[in-house]
């Protein structure tokens, strides 16, 4: 664990020191103002407006942090060849990929503890409270992230960075839109048809269960169940996610 | 005394290409180290010399043979703590600095903060770069990561050493001092497997050496018993004569200022060469014996079909 803790340690540093981790940032930062601007000028609740593209914000760079960062990290070790020498140390592989997965992990909690921090400062000059809901929308936002941050070090393991991203961003996309497919069982008739769309739905992802923007910018209730089930169903997808990854690189040669 | 590194039979191919094709680059090698030798891994490029140490360090996994580290498989944890590696081309970490480099280093192989300071500046000091141990590696020059990469290959303090080309990209004052950190490693009683084709350094400083040529271990043994002291010619540089005259004796080349180098292969005919030039009013200016070079030896090897 502790040399897990170590490289973790190291791909934090590499991350933070990332110009890409800055830029994303500002522009989070930038689009989270510009809410202000787009609430002005659209019909309805302000504060609704700012909840909304504030907390869409947060999902959206966290996600292209993600997937910007965590495809070229793994990808980075075995193009530059520094992997060649962390092989000779004292280290399992699978060591070095969960270091790498959770170091760039805590990166991304830290990203989203900063992101809600300003935007819980933003919200506050317009409604002079704090809303805790934001935290735990934040929460599952974050939750989404670390299973998008196993997915692009998964595709990094064995494609090109360019590749890894359009594979983890068509991951990022197909798990917003798959629970259409519920919608289809629902009106399909029963029969194998049903089975094969059920089972493509089982297949993918469902990323839809860590969003909870619009509960909390409506101020909807959200059942105790469902938060159970989303935040399991995400720790076991991630798991599941860096078994394959180690599967893969366990015997992966580094030419 | 048990052998450090065994190596028998070991094999490995790589396949590429859209529809795999497979291309052998170990085909059967099997050698031994001694505790405390330095022991040379010479081959041309492409010969397989560094495919040799990924399979050893378990970077690549070997088609088929045995390694053992000191008695145990190369994947064993206790066998890579008493290892320590320098890559051919050394990257690192661009993001780190020099001293955060080796404390990084020093991490993995679980040493305490206070041990990890030490070694980080008694290393800096040894490779020379204690006055940019705050310097991110991403402003080093080649050289200076080849230091570095030495550095960190001595963090944990090895007791076997391996060295992938360690005298590339370094000027002539940068590789005497790689060589003497070589020989001092050799003198604390480490043992140095050093992969090279700079011939010259390696018979500078190696006890042994191992020929590779096309996967294969074509020569192995002590440097004295496989380079012969028996004198292949003797070159003598010669001036105030014709071409022609010299021509008898052997092979003559024109040099500058009207001097010629002459080889004579037959031994007995260099007193002779010696009054001819005395008595026709030539000029020696050096006359060198020469016997047989790892180059030579080298050189042999690879050319043989």
């Amino acid at each position: 664990m502790k040399r897990i803790l170590v490289l973790a340690g190291n791909t934090y540093r590499e991350a933070v020191r990332d110009r890409v981790l800055y830029l994303l940032l500002f522009f989070a930062g930038l689009t989270i103002i510009l809410s202000r601007v787009l609430a002005i000028l659209a019909v309805g609740d302000r504060v609704k407006i700012i909840m909304d593209v504030g907390l869409a914000s947060l999902s959206l760079f966290g996600a292209l942090l993600a997937i910007l960062v965590g495809t070229s990290l793994v990808y980075r070790e075995i193009d530059k060849k520094t992997i060649f020498t962390l092989m000779a140390k004292p280290l399992h592989r699978h060591e070095f990929l969960l270091g790498k997965f959770l170091g760039l992990a805590f990166t991304q909690l830290l990203i989203v503890l900063l992101m809600t921090a300003f935007f819980q400062a933003f919200l506050f000059l317009h409604t002079l409270r704090l809303d805790a809901a934001v935290f735990l929308a934040a929460l599952y936002i974050f939750l989404e992230l670390i299973l998008l941050t196993a997915v692009a070090i998964l595709f990094s393991s064995f494609s090109t960075p360019i590749l890894a991203s359009l594979f983890s961003l068509s991951f990022f996309v197909i798990g917003h839109f798959s629970r259409g497919l519920l919608t289809l069982i629902r009106k399909m008739p029963a029969g194998s048809g049903r089975s094969i769309v059920r089972f493509f739905y089982f297949l993918l992802p469902d990323l839809e269960n860590f969003n909870l923007k619009t509960e909390v910018a409506h101020h909807l209730p959200i059942p105790g169940s469902f938060l159970l089930k989303s935040a399991i169903y995400g720790l076991f997808y991630t798991l599941f996610i860096l078994v394959l990854t180690v599967l893969i690189f366990r015997r992966k040669d580094f030419q | 005394m048990d052998a450090v590194l065994k190596i028998e039979h070991l094999r490995k191919s790589y396949s590429s290409g859209f529809i795999p094709k497979k291309k052998e680059i170990l085909r059967d090698v099997s050698l031994e180290v001694a505790p405390g030798e330095i022991f040379g891994y010479l081959g041309p490029n492409g010969a397989g010399k560094t495919t040799t140490l990924k399979c050893l360090l378990g970077i690549v996994f070997p088609d088929g043979g045995t390694i053992s580290l000191f008695g145990q498989p190369p994947l064993a944890l206790k066998a890579k703590e008493r290892v320590g590696f320098l890559p051919e081309s050394p990257y690192f970490y661009e993001h780190l600095t020099a001293a955060e480099f080796l404390d990084f280093f020093g991490r993995l192989f679980g040493l305490g903060r206070a041990e990890r300071a030490e070694r980080s500046a008694r290393l800096l000091s040894l490779v020379g770069l204690e006055q940019v141990a705050k310097v991110r590696l991403r402003k080093f020059s080649r050289g200076m990561l080849q230091r570095i990469g030495l550095a960190q290959a001595l963090v944990n303090s090895p007791d076997l050493l391996f060295l992938d080309e360690p005298l590339g990209g370094l000027d002539p004052i940068g590789r005497k001092e790689l060589r003497d950190i070589i020989l001092q490693a050799k003198q604390e009683g480490r043992t140095v497997f050093l992969c090279s084709h700079i011939l010259q350094d390696i018979e500078m400083i190696c006890d042994r050496v191992a020929i590779l040529v096309a996967g294969r271990v074509v020569k192995t043994g002590r440097l004295d018993d496989l380079i012969s002291e028996k004198i292949l010619f003797t070159e003598l540089e010669v001036a105030g004569l014709d071409s022609l005259e010299l021509e008898r004796y052997g092979q003559c080349l024109a040099g500058r200022g009207g001097r010629f180098l002459l080889k004579v292969y037959d031994q007995d005919r260099v007193p002779e060469v010696l009054d001819m030039i005395r008595e026709r009013g030539g000029r020696l200016h050096s006359l060198l014996p020469r016997t047989q070079t790892l180059e030579d030896l080298f050189l042999g090897m690879v050319k043989q079909p």
